[in-house]
């Protein structure tokens, strides 16, 4: 039999410990959970994979077909130079229909072709005419082809002209540099931008779920009837699923710099703060969802909608925020991982610059704040 | 304190759809200290929102409810603190061992870890979970978590305990244990308890009870002296050589009779006046002593409900229809040998046996997980058999499944209508998918609205229907398609007792038309409306015959009359001492 101590007695002094047995009872439903495993852990591991190996938005090794119809030096010195470039993986072939066969099929992206009076032409002022088809359909890949022939034929231009002792005659010339991603991998700039999606998942969509989950089983409605707050209930969730997102943050980070080798150029302290703050947005992103469905299909429709499509489409992530149309840019202000995703880019691929991550982060505690306090303020502890 | 629980004309309401339920409408009571209190009524007559509003957990609409002289809405933490509240499905976190199940609830409650192992061995005493504290809470079986959510709500002694519906799905034995220790904590502890039930036969237990119906109180008082009101008003009635469906069907709905009951082998008469039933040939009529169930039956037909009960006590199925192949006189209509069916290493059923003959009324009786719905599901070909041989109407399920469909009905457990569908459009989709079409749709159509008394709600939303409506509606849609043989799967959980009623008497037109009925019941009383009864416990049968017969299996010199509950606990028990 227990002590009767007043019931005010209990309120005050078991705020500690009903907190302990709270966060305890996360910890143990994550282990167990093998759901929240697989979403903390495994899909990290296969987005960063997918992502580092799979998805990429560089032109390498890209088939096209050359046809040269009256072979001469010129033209084989030409091609030489494309079969040089890593770019291509040119696919000698002898005339036009076997070409635009090969592209019909999807075999080859673009097609290069010199005529038969290419080397004739080439020694005439007005030059000689080089044609490049693409395949329009990827619209990326063809501008991609374009402009690396193009590339390549300036190059192989100028060496051609040195060879000869002379300096090709342009009026302008292009120097290039490029800084930050100086080997132009797509890789470099979207593995960190996964640790965006990842927290995203996590803090959003897996907390929306196992809150949902709660009234789903009846066990909220047995927690509420204890002396326990929802103030106490939602930091036993906050604290948890905190620190199951850290861990899939430093998964991501450590996968992205030892196993993909993208340079970290920031400070891996600032990166670390500003996870937590985007984590604490998502958190609140996903307990703010968990407040108005009680279920778990609806909870996790709302999260994937209002939050992870968001946030792979809309953050930058993986298309320039720029690049978007005016009105589309606007909705992306609301979108939280976008603040994230400029300052890990930043952090990875620059450096610390504090005039990219001080207002990105001050953006991500406003809405972090925004979000926290819907939450708080919506969750009371009634069943109606 | 002389009151611990106060309610003041308490009103609560909820939108449903486009519908405003009221839940509750105007209650005003008050609970002893010291005692078990019956909250007693059919499902949606209120009860959880009362308990949900004595624990804090809703706002009322109107009125007030103090528990302990607290308002639970302005001082919920409070009430919180002081009371115990096991909800209808207690949320025990099924990724949790029983132990730390238990711890969590003693943090939430504030235990202090010094009173803790002498609070533990005490309920795992009570309980009997000792054995098996280390076990994830998932992998119990329903009795024994229902004991350990008891526990996690017992874990700091409260001053008044709410139990919401404890022994709804509960096998009888884990039932037994339950009320063992609510008697144990309220004489050995003191505690105050309100318990809330739709079995009426709890009611007898309780010191007090409150009979709820439709968010009003229709009475609250010593359920014995409730039941003493109707002294010389019940009879057993028998019709030697006659079964008791008949005499039963010629009773119900005669003047002067308020209810007619199958009760074993007479007919449980209850009249508005103390004198027999008038008018009966042959039929020997001697004095019953009245139980709880007559005096609420009584009470509810009192309050306007007699339409219905005029309509049940009529021949419901007189507009008459065929079933397929009637007129057949051959034996067996299902034949079952050797059955069973694995999930896993799980055998959900294990081997069974049995055969039912053209028109007979068989019931499968067991707790929840006895294998009854798996075994149904294998019998209508939805799911196939890991083994044994099945076959229904002369068909073998293995190679003919879906002619088999054909030929019966199936009425699954939660009434699975389509809720944004309109009642007509559910009739008309059931009636298409089973290949009806044109004249014969329109005049099937006819028949399932007049026959179930849902032509006034042929437009409304399915989903938007009372409960009672709906089981009506989802046997009509099993109906449709005349089928031969009906499977009803737990059709009456949750339905009041006189809904009930009017669904035992259409079966029994069924019956009397040559449709085979199997029936899976939990409600051990209505194991004795069929004429043949399998009892089963963990996927085997461990008795099979007439109702009668099963109940002489436990008769002994303390026992000699006993229930339909004693011999089912009676078989059960004798089934783990010698494991077969």
């Amino acid at each position: 039999m227990s002590t009767r101590g007043g019931p005010d007695i209990r309120l005050r002094g078991g705020q500690a410990m009903r907190l302990r047995g709270l966060i305890r009872k996360e910890f143990l439903q994550i282990v167990r959970d093998p759901s929240s495993i697989a979403i903390a852990f495994l899909m990290p591991f296969f987005l960063l994979l997918l992502f580092g190996y799979g998805v990429s938005l560089d032109a390498d090794r890209v088939p096209i077909a050359l046809v040269a119809e009256a072979p001469s030096p010129d033209s084989a010195d030409f091609m030489a130079a494309l079969q040089g470039s890593h770019s291509f993986a040119p696919r000698v072939m002898a005339s036009m229909p076997e070409a635009e066969e090969a592209l019909l099929k999807g075999e080859v992206h673009g097609i290069v072709r010199l005529r038969a009076d290419f080397p004739r032409r080439l020694r005439l002022p007005e030059g000689a005419p080089v044609q490049v088809i693409v395949n329009g359909v990827d619209a990326n890949t063809a501008r991609l082809v374009l402009g690396y022939v193009e590339g390549a034929w300036g190059n192989w231009l100028a060496a051609r002209a040195a060879g000869q002792g002379q300096e090709l005659k342009l009026p302008v010339a292009l120097q290039t540099r490029i800084w930050f991603n100086s080997e132009v991998k797509s890789r470099n700039y979207l593995v960190p931008g996964l640790v965006a999606i990842i927290m995203t998942l996590i803090g959003a969509l897996l907390t929306a779920l196992v809150m949902a989950r709660e009234w789903e089983r009846g066990t909220m409605e047995a927690l509420m009837v204890t002396p326990v707050s929802m103030t106490e209930v939602l930091l036993g969730k906050l604290v948890a699923y905190f620190t199951l997102g850290t861990g899939g943050m430093l998964l991501t980070v450590g996968l992205a710099v030892w196993l993909f080798e993208v340079p970290l150029r920031g400070s891996f302290w600032v990166l670390w703060m500003c996870a937590s703050l985007f984590l604490l947005a998502a958190l609140g992103m996903g307990l703010t969802i968990s407040t108005l469905a009680r279920s778990q299909f609806v909870a996790g429709q709302i999260a994937l909608i209002a939050t992870f499509l968001p946030a792979f489409l809309l953050s930058g992530f993986i298309f320039d925020i720029g690049s978007m149309p005016a009105g589309v840019q606007v909705i992306t202000q609301a979108i939280v991982a976008r603040y994230f995703v400029a300052i890990v880019q930043t952090l990875f691929l620059a450096g610390d610059v504090w005039s990219v991550i001080v207002p990105n982060a001050l953006a991500l505690t406003v809405l972090a704040a925004i979000f926290l306090t819907i939450t708080w303020k919506k969750s009371r502890k009634r069943l109606d | 304190m002389d009151r611990i629980l106060v309610a003041d004309s308490l009103a609560k309401s909820f939108q449903v759809g486009k519908r405003r339920v009221v839940a509750l409408d105007g209650v005003s009571l008050a609970i002893r200290p010291g005692a078990v209190t019956g909250l007693i009524g059919p499902d949606g007559a209120g009860k959880t929102t009362f308990m949900r509003l004595a624990a804090g957990l809703l706002v009322p609409d109107g009125g007030r409810i103090e528990v302990l002289g607290l308002d639970t809405t302005r001082n919920s933490l409070q009430v919180q603190a002081a009371l115990g509240y096991m909800p209808q499905r207690f949320g025990l976190y099924e990724d949790l061992t029983v132990q730390e199940n238990l711890d969590l609830y003693a943090d939430l409650q504030g235990v202090p870890r010094s009173e803790r192992p002498a609070r533990y061995a005490e309920l795992m005493h009570m309980t009997g979970l000792a054995p098996f504290s280390g076990r994830l809470s998932g992998r119990l079986s329903g009795g024994m978590k229902q004991k350990l959510g008891l526990a996690c709500t017992l874990v700091r002694a409260p001053r008044l305990l709410l139990l919401d519906e404890p022994t709804v799905g509960v096998d009888p034995v884990s039932r037994r244990e339950l009320w063992a220790i609510v008697d144990r904590l309220v004489c050995g502890e003191g505690m105050s308890v309100l318990l809330s039930t739709a079995y009426l036969d709890e009611a007898e237990r309780c010191a007090e009870v409150i009979l709820l119906h439709e968010g009003r109180v229709l009475d609250q008082g010593d359920p014995a002296a409730m039941s003493a009101r109707l002294a010389g008003r019940t009879w057993a009635v028998t019709g030697p050589g006659r079964r008791p469906r008949q005499v039963q069907a010629e009773l119900a709905g005669r003047p002067g009779v308020v209810d007619a009951l199958v009760q074993g082998e007479h007919v449980r008469v209850v009249t508005e006046a103390a004198e027999p039933p008038v008018g009966l040939d042959g039929l020997e009529v001697r004095a019953t002593p009245p139980r709880f169930e007559d005096c609420f039956v009584d009470l509810l037909r009192c309050r306007g409900r007699t339409d219905h009960a005029a309509r049940a006590g009529g021949n419901p199925v007189d507009r008459a229809w065929t079933p397929a192949g009637a007129g057949r006189t051959e034996g067996a209509v299902i034949e079952v040998r050797g059955l069973e069916r694995r999930f896993g290493e799980f055998k959900a059923v294990a081997g069974i046996a049995f055969s039912i003959r053209r028109g007979e009324i068989f019931g499968l009786l067991g707790a929840n997980g006895a294998g009854k719905t798996t075994t149904f599901r294998m019998l209508c070909g939805l799911l196939p058999a890991s083994a044994g041989h099945l076959e229904v109407a002369g068909l073998d399920l293995r190679h003919a499944a879906a002619a088999a469909r054909g030929r019966i009905g199936y009425m699954s457990q939660k009434f699975s209508l389509y809720g944004n569908l309109s009642v007509a459009q559910n009739l008309d989709f059931f009636a298409r998918v089973y290949g009806l079409a044109g004249a014969a749709l329109r005049k099937r159509l006819d028949w399932a609205l007049a026959e179930f008394d849902l032509a006034g709600h042929a437009e409304q939303l399915s989903g938007d229907l009372p409960l009672g409506y709906k089981q009506r509606l989802a046997m009509a849609c099993a109906l449709m398609h005349r089928p031969e043989i009906i499977f009803l799967d737990e059709p009456t959980s949750g339905v009041d007792p006189l809904a009930r009623r009017e669904f035992w008497q259409r079966i029994n037109g069924l019956a009397r038309q040559g449709v085979t009925v199997l029936v899976t019941t939990h409600f051990m009383e209505e194991a004795e409306y069929c004429d043949r009864l399998a009892i089963m416990a963990a996927g085997r049968i461990l008795a099979l015959a007439e109702p009668a017969a099963i109940k002489a299996m436990a008769r002994s010199p303390e026992h000699p009359e006993p229930s339909m509950e004693d011999a089912f606990i009676r078989l059960v028990e004798d089934t783990v001492e010698a494991p077969a």
